[in-house]
C-alpha cells in the first residue's frame, strides 16, 4: 500500500510545541538544573554535580516512600479496575436508567480533589462522622489519625470512590462499541456468559482498559492533593506517599537540589511505566 | 530575557545541548539515508529509529541512576555503559 506521505503537517503542531516548551519543559529544565546544585536562597547557586542524586537514592526516607506508593497504586489499581468493569458490565445497555447511572457515575469525577479530601476527612472521623462512627459503634477500632491501618483503609476508599467511576466509564463506552454481531454468534454457538465476557468483551475492552489503567496509575503515582488533605502523611509517615514527601522536601525544607533529583527520579520512573506499558499494549498492532 | 532564575549551569545546559543535537542529527540520518520505517527487532517490538534513540536515553538515565545507586565509582564508567548500550540498541532492538 503506497500512502503520499507529506511531512509538512508537522508544521501544525508548531504552536502546541511552544505552549508545550512554555509549561513543561522549561520548568523540567529549571528542575533539572536545581538537581546538581545546592543553593541557601538569594539565587546563589553552587555546583554539587551528582551528589543530590546519590544521597536521594540512598536515603531511606526516599525508598520509604517509594514502597509505599508502589504499594498504594497497586492495591487501587487491583481494585478498581476490576471493580470499574464488573459495575459496567451490569449497568443498564440503554433507557433512561442507563442515563442515569452514567450522571450518578460521573458525580464522583466532578468534585475537585481538595474537596474529596475534606469530605472523606469528616465522613471518616471516628467521633462524629458517618463512617468513623458507624464502625466504631459496629466494634471496629478506627480511627485514621492514629492508626496506620485505618488511615490506609480511608485513603484506598477514598481512591476507589472518586475514581472507580473513570475505569466504569471507559469501559462501558468500549462495551458500547462492541458490535451485535459478536453476541449473536455467542448465541448461537450456545457460549456462556462467562465465555462472552472472557473472548469477546475483554479482548475488545482491551484498548480503553489499557487507557484506564495508564491514566489510574500516572493519576495514583503522582497522587497529593487527597491523601493530604485527608492524612497528611500521617499517622507519622505511614500515608507520604512520593509527592508529599516531595513537597515536604521542596517547600517545607527548602531542599531544592534534593528535591529537584527526587522529581527528576520520579519522573524517569513514570516516564518508564508508561512507555513500557503502551509498548506491551501496543504490540502487534499497527499504530 | 532574564534566565537567572533557571539557574544555569554549563553541565546542564551542555546536556541539553547533547539532546538537541542527537535530535537534529536523526532528522538529517533520516534525511540523508531514510531507513527509520518499523523494524521487528530482538525484543519482539517494532521500533523506529525515534523510538530506538528514546529507548538509548531512558535506558541511560536508568543505568546512570544505578550506577549511582550502587556503586561508588566516577560517573563516567556509566557513561560508557550507556554509550555501548545505545549502539547495541540501534543495532538490534
Amino acid at each position: 500500500m503506497n500512502k503520499t506521505q507529506n511531512n509538512k503537517a508537522w508544521f501544525l503542531v508548531l504552536p502546541v510545541l511552544a505552549i508545550v516548551s512554555l509549561n513543561a519543559i522549561v520548568p523540567l529544565m529549571t528542575v533539572v538544573n536545581y538537581s546538581v546544585q545546592e543553593t541557601f536562597g538569594n539565587n546563589l547557586f553552587f555546583f554539587e554535580g551528582v551528589r543530590w542524586f546519590r544521597e536521594v537514592l540512598d536515603s531511606e526516607r526516599f525508598q520509604d516512600s517509594l514502597l509505599r506508593q508502589f504499594s498504594f497504586t497497586g492495591i487501587i489499581l487491583a481494585i478498581e479496575i476490576p471493580l470499574g468493569v464488573a459495575i459496567a458490565l451490569s449497568m443498564p445497555k440503554k433507557g433512561i436508567w442507563a442515563s442515569v447511572c452514567l450522571v450518578l457515575m460521573s458525580l464522583p469525577l466532578l468534585i475537585p480533589w481538595n474537596v474529596v479530601g475534606a469530605m472523606w476527612n469528616i465522613f471518616a472521623l471516628p467521633d462524629i462522622g458517618l463512617l468513623g462512627y458507624t464502625l466504631n459503634a459496629m466494634g471496629f477500632d478506627y480511627n485514621f489519625t492514629r492508626q496506620a491501618i485505618s488511615a490506609w483503609f480511608t485513603v484506598i476508599l477514598m481512591d476507589v470512590w472518586h475514581w472507580t467511576s473513570l475505569v466504569v466509564l471507559l469501559a462501558y463506552a468500549g462495551l458500547r462499541s462492541i458490535d451485535d454481531s459478536y453476541y449473536q454468534a455467542a448465541r448461537i454457538d450456545g457460549a456462556s456468559k462467562w465465555a462472552v465476557f472472557l473472548y469477546i468483551q475483554l479482548p475488545k475492552l482491551k484498548h480503553v482498559l489499557t487507557l484506564a489503567f495508564l491514566l489510574r496509575f500516572i493519576d495514583s503515582f503522582m497522587i497529593y492533593t487527597e491523601p493530604f488533605v485527608l492524612t497528611g502523611g500521617g499517622p507519622g509517615n505511614t500515608t507520604t506517599f512520593l509527592s508529599i514527601d516531595l513537597v515536604k522536601s521542596a517547600l517545607g525544607e527548602f531542599n531544592l537540589g534534593a528535591a529537584g533529583a527526587m522529581s527528576l527520579i520520579y519522573f524517569l520512573m513514570t516516564l518508564l511505566v508508561c512507555w513500557l506499558f503502551y509498548t506491551l499494549a501496543m504490540r502487534g498492532e499497527e499504530r | 530575557m532574564d534566565l537567572s532564575w533557571m539557574a544555569w549551569t554549563w553541565q546542564t545546559a551542555a546536556f541539553f545541548i547533547f539532546i538537541g543535537l542527537a535530535i537534529l542529527a536523526m532528522g538529517l540520518w533520516e534525511k540523508i539515508e531514510p531507513g527509520g520505517a518499523p523494524r521487528h527487532g530482538v525484543l519482539g517490538l517494532d521500533t523506529t529509529r525515534g523510538d530506538r534513540l528514546f529507548i538509548s536515553l531512558l535506558g541511560s538515565a536508568y543505568i546512570h541512576l544505578g550506577w549511582l545507586a550502587f556503586t561508588g565509582a566516577p560517573l563516567w564508567g556509566a557513561t560508557i555503559i550507556s554509550v555501548v548500550f545505545a549502539l547495541a540498541v540501534f543495532r538490534w532492538v
